[in-house]
């Protein structure tokens, strides 16, 4: 029996929905929200010295990659099942576009985070 | 046989048919939130690796009035991915015993919303103290 491939796929989907619904809200408040528009946190928080800063420091490249990587295959794996339940019956396509769609992003997340050196 | 039509039932507006099933569909329409998010973040990751002028003027279009109506939205459905997620946690986790007892869907949920309040003001308490 071939075996499946699904587990993959569903630990991906599991991980990044933990980690949206975790620090999902906080984080979209601070990006989007509280600092391009000067509330809570100082102007320069998201300075480009400040986030070349987090990008050049492992731990923060961890962080940016969980978060940017782990989202998209959340959504790939729910938004491939969405098709389906649209009447999007074609199965390879649907898989390549969702799939590949999160494999792209997390390669060019992972490329652009090595080119940066410290 | 070429002239047999059997009837097939339509399955056009299903998920409308029953509240149950709402609910299924607005929570899984939340991860094409999650996914344009993502990629505004992979955005400014992009514009960061290409130096600071091209990183400022991504900074620059987050200030801009429909960013941030999409951020607001962005926001309201993560609440809901949240509470939705941790809703469904005791049907998606293994039955936990504790003691010899079932763990209770409302403890699980209730744990996993409160270990979320704590991540979230953790976080933002991290980011308010670095900067």
């Amino acid at each position: 029996m071939k075996r499946s491939n699904e587990p993959i796929f569903w630990s991906l989907f599991g991980a990044g929905g933990m980690l949206a619904a975790l620090v999902g809200p906080a984080l979209v408040f601070i990006t989007g929200i509280a600092v391009p528009f000067g509330l809570v946190f100082k102007p320069e928080t998201m300075s480009y010295a400040h986030m070349l800063a987090l990008s050049q420091n492992w731990a923060g490249k961890i962080f940016i990659l969980a978060v940017i990587a782990l989202f998209l295959w959340h959504a790939a794996h729910r938004i491939h099942i969405l098709l389906h339940d649209f009447g999007v019956h074609a199965v390879t396509a649907v898989r390549v576009l969702c799939y590949g769609g999160a494999f792209a992003g997390t390669v060019i997340a992972a490329y652009t985070l090595l080119m940066i050196k410290a | 046989m070429s002239n047999r039509r059997p009837y097939v039932r339509s399955m056009d507006g299903w998920w409308k048919r029953d509240a149950y099933f709402v609910s299924y569909m607005a929570r899984e329409v939340t991860s094409v939130f999650v996914a344009a998010y993502a990629v505004v973040l992979l955005f400014g990751l992009v514009r960061l690796g290409q130096g600071e002028a091209a990183f400022n003027g991504w900074l620059q279009y987050l200030k801009t009035p429909w960013m941030l109506v999409f951020h607001v939205i962005v926001l309201a459905v993560f609440c809901y991915h949240t509470w939705s997620w941790f809703k469904i946690m005791p049907k998606t986790m293994p039955i936990m015993f504790v003691g010899g007892k079932r763990v209770q869907p409302g403890t699980i949920t209730g744990t996993g919303l409160a270990a979320a309040v704590v991540a979230c003001l953790a976080l933002l308490f991290i980011v308010g103290g670095v900067s």
